[in-house]
């Protein structure tokens, strides 16, 4: 059954990444990104991370995505683009290349470090023990809580200022007092 | 078959690659910032199962951390794509080559 719910959602996953990846319209892309976020919410879920699941939900799908889709609606940057031309000659090939060589990387580390049990795990990462205990049985938002306010709690207020100052950033480098207007000339608009 | 968290692992660094492929193909900034999210959610299944295998809570901590640099992230990142592409409505990633050389 587990394994089950982890093929539907692994396949989401992946068919989402590879819809962002190759669709040509910027709205298709932004739908297959949902879908994918989704697929790895259900993955949060099997592997007991309700909190983050939720938090996934609402913050990924619902927030993120938004502004993508606002951005698009905004800009009007709907047209299609042409996968075929290369600016740079053999640059998609060579990519294609380098993700594969890249997963096998991974791949390799994963699997000859131990076979990929949790030995395997134990020599990929070199951690031996756990730093701070998860209860199973406690729920996840209670824990994750004590965790930020208690040992992250360094972490957390920066995170706090890093929102304030990317909203105050977001405004700033929007902010069209002076009135651009659409050029087309390359170069003109570094004047 | 059991169930075990290499499949996890795995899935994890398919999704990475993907989007890895997807942000060196892509010359559209949108796209190339959601090849960006799907990297950073390949990072967050990785973490959420070496949280799981150790029973640690500091992988689900850090997931938190990397949402919510995430979500600033995106935000600066599409209000600066913004501003470029009020200026120039077709451009591509390409066309900002005015450091170049």
């Amino acid at each position: 059954m587990e394994i089950l719910v982890f093929i539907v959602a692994g396949a989401i996953v992946l068919g989402g990444a590879l819809g962002v990846v190759f669709n040509t319209k910027p709205v298709h892309a932004a739908l297959s990104l949902v879908a994918s976020l989704f697929g790895v919410a259900v993955l949060f879920i099997a592997q007991e991370a309700h909190f983050l699941a939720l938090v996934q939900v609402v913050v990924y799908a619902g927030a993120i995505v938004v502004l993508f889709l606002f951005v698009i609606m905004l800009l009007g940057v709907d047209s299609t683009e042409d996968l075929k031309v290369e600016p740079l000659m053999g640059q998609k090939p060579v990519a294609v290349v380098v993700g594969v060589a890249m997963f096998a990387l991974i791949l390799g580390g994963l699997f000859l470090s131990g076979k990929g049990g949790p030995e395997g795990a134990v020599a990929l990462t070199g951690v031996e023990q756990r730093t701070v205990a998860y209860e199973e049985a406690q729920p996840e938002v209670d824990q994750l809580g004590l965790d930020l306010f208690g040992r992250s709690v360094l972490a957390f207020e920066a995170t706090a200022l890093l929102l304030t100052i990317a909203t105050v950033g977001a405004v700033v480098l929007v902010n069209n007092r002076g009135g651009t207007r659409p050029v087309d000339e390359p170069g003109e608009a570094a004047r | 078959m059991e169930l075990t968290e290499t499949w996890f692992l795995v899935l994890s660094a398919a999704l990475f690659c993907i989007g890895l492929v997807g942000l060196l193909i892509r010359s559209n900034p949108l796209v190339m910032f959601m090849c960006v999210e799907l990297m950073l959610n390949a990072v967050n299944i990785t973490f959420v199962t070496f949280s799981s295998v150790y029973g640690d809570l500091v992988g689900r901590t850090a997931v938190f951390f990397v949402l919510v640099v995430a979500a600033a992230e995106v935000v600066v990142g599409l209000s600066i794509v913004v501003a470029l592409l009020r200026v120039r409505p077709t451009a591509t990633a390409d066309d900002f080559n005015v450091l170049k050389g």
